[in-house]
């Protein structure tokens, strides 16, 4: 019988031939993450665990990246925690500051997951790796601490729905406008309990930056996981930098989708999410005339090195406008140092932006760029809920990386075409 | 088990930034926490809310981050219980994993107002409302879950599993 890519993947990790959605499984994960938030819960849970090992020194992954460089003392105990657990227990993969990245960019960049993987991670943004083509997907810290000691964790399969994306892309639209836009058309629980599969001649074309930030926000329409069936494109990334070798899953012809979704992209100008729901989406057309305060260019939806040469090819030569703040954070070390190899920092300190090392910092409101009460920022990250980057009168604006170069030229929401 | 309690009442889409800010993240610690919680949705709700009362919102309760602080902080806030119409995924496992009771019923959501007092039988599912002389019926706890809780929760099970 048919499946889908993710019903495959989730039955070979239950080692079955064939899984139904709504049916239960025990599955092996391929890698367990956690970061800085929720590991130390995590951590605190596994020695109420009473276990002395975990299930495979190499899985497990730790990434401390929300509050780090440590904003103030607490965070800083909080990352003592995992550095003493990862020492402790020979784990391989504890990111220090230095080689640290935004988890959800730094993992695939490093080939820490690939492609048929089974991933848990204790955030909620895990479902990114979805991009290359594995099933992954947010759990909390428990699960997490469970996950660490058995190398197992308990997950429902999930049915899917399929979006599929025909037409010629616009000028400036990325995966984050589509992703945007389809947010804005099922709701912030259009998708809840299944997986999103992204499909179609578009998808085809799209290069791998994009395909992260459309699964990276699959989560945002309540989406268990975001998934694209892995192509050439997919295979040129992963085996480039895979540490374990990758499996190649596809969805078969008769596969069952609880839903289809088509769109015709030509229709698609960029998007603008207003707070305080991702789902609030506009076209920049529709924006009208909306001041702001502050620009952030990062997170592990859009911090890559292909956002941040959008971002520079519209702001090259042109100034940050007076009293607007823009923060740059390159995803990873990698990107930062490839990015100020290519001269993209210069462009961007030219126009009187600050570059921060790699942090998720202000995308959760944790530090690197909060707002003040009545502020208002756009950024390329995720999420513009209520005091979502600060004071709970402050307001966030999503968009993707060529609108937030932009907006930061004009001080208002504004398309690249209006410089 | 039986319980009752006042309800505080709660709309669509509540996220868990708005049920624990991130800027309390810094620890774990649930008393802490606790003195946070639904702090940008109502700021007073720490102080106003007493042992045993009951949260009833919309659908989507729970969306946005997988932080786990935000069950706990509803639980170490006194809250006994919370009813929604429906309930983010991950929120959903992270309820059950540290023991925050949760039951989705669409009825109960429309119908229940602030202030109200209500019951809920953890078994059966049912939910009275004593102010207004109604009841509506919660969907029950999947089995699966039910057996997990049997287990005395996620951590026992793993617990007893790992000394086989």
């Amino acid at each position: 019988m048919d499946m889908t890519i993710t019903e495959k993947i989730m039955a070979f990790h239950a080692q079955k031939g064939k899984v139904f959605p709504g049916e239960i499984l025990n599955v092996r994960v391929d890698i367990a993450l956690g970061n800085d938030i929720t590991a130390p819960i995590a951590i605190k849970e596994f020695y109420h665990m009473g276990v002395d090992k975990v299930f495979d020194k190499m899985r497990v992954v730790l990434v401390p990246d929300h509050f780090c460089p440590n904003k103030d003392i607490k965070s800083a105990e909080q990352v003592k925690m995992l550095r003493d657990f990862a020492r402790k227990f020979g784990i391989t993969h504890f990111y220090e500051v230095g080689e640290m990245g935004v988890e959800h960019s730094l993992l695939p960049e490093q080939g820490v997951v690939t492609s048929g993987d089974l991933v848990i991670g204790a955030d909620s943004h895990t479902c990114t790796y979805g991009a290359i083509g594995a099933f992954s997907t947010g759990v909390g810290s428990t699960d997490l601490a469970a996950a660490m000691a058995t190398g197992e964790v308990w997950l429902r399969v999930p049915e899917s729905i399929k979006f599929i994306y025909e037409g010629e892309l616009r000028p400036w639209v990325s995966g984050k406008d589509l992703i945007l836009y389809t947010i804005g058309n099922i709701g912030v629980d259009g998708a809840l309990y299944k997986a999103m599969e992204f499909c179609g001649p578009v998808i085809d074309k799209l290069p791998i930056s994009s395909r992260l930030t459309m699964a990276n926000m699959a989560i945002e329409a309540g989406g268990k996981s975001g998934i694209i069936v892995p192509d050439d494109i997919t295979k040129d990334y992963v085996e480039k930098r895979s540490e374990r070798p990758p499996k190649y899953f596809v969805s078969d012809p008769n596969a069952q989708y609880s839903e289809v979704r088509k769109y015709d992209v030509s229709k698609i100008e960029p998007q603008v999410a207003f707070p305080h729901l991702p789902e609030n989406t506009k076209g920049i057309s529709q924006v009208g005339d909306i001041k702001i305060d502050q620009v952030v260019l990062g997170s592990c939806t859009n911090g890559l090195l292909d956002d941040l040469r959008v971002a520079a090819k519209v702001i090259s030569g042109k100034k940050v406008a007076r009293n607007i703040r823009m923060i740059v954070i390159p995803a990873t070390p990698k990107v930062y140092m490839d990015a100020m190899k290519e001269g993209l920092l210069e462009v961007f300190m030219e126009a009187g932006a600050a570059i921060s090392t790699p942090t998720c910092g202000p995308c959760l409101g944790g530090h690197m760029g909060i707002l003040a009460e009545g502020e208002r920022c756009v950024a390329t990250t995720n999420r513009n809920f209520v005091g979502r980057m600060g004071h709970p009168k402050s307001e966030v604006y999503l968009s993707n990386p060529a609108v937030a170069a932009a907006s930061a030229v004009t001080g208002k929401i504004s398309g690249p075409d209006e410089l | 088990m039986k319980i009752s309690g006042k309800v505080w009442k709660f709309g669509d889409d509540v996220d868990t930034d708005v049920i624990i800010p991130a800027r309390y993240l810094n620890t774990s610690d649930p008393q802490e926490l606790a003195r946070h919680c639904m702090e940008d949705a109502d700021p007073s709700f720490s102080k106003k809310v007493s042992a045993g009362d009951i949260i009833v919102a919309g659908k989507n309760f729970g969306c946005g981050s997988s932080r786990e602080h935000a069950p706990i902080s509803i639980k170490a806030s006194g809250i006994a219980c919370v009813i929604a119409s429906s309930f983010a995924r991950i929120f959903f496992r992270n309820a059950f994993n540290t023991g925050l009771p949760i039951f989705e019923c669409k009825d109960a959501s429309l119908k229940i107002m602030e202030g109200d007092e209500i019951s809920i039988d953890f078994e059966s599912g049912l939910i009275e409302n004593l102010t207004r002389n109604e009841q509506y019926k919660a969907q029950p706890i999947p089995k699966f879950m039910q057996e997990l809780l049997s287990e005395g929760g996620l951590v026992n099970y793993v617990k007893r599993k790992m000394k086989k």
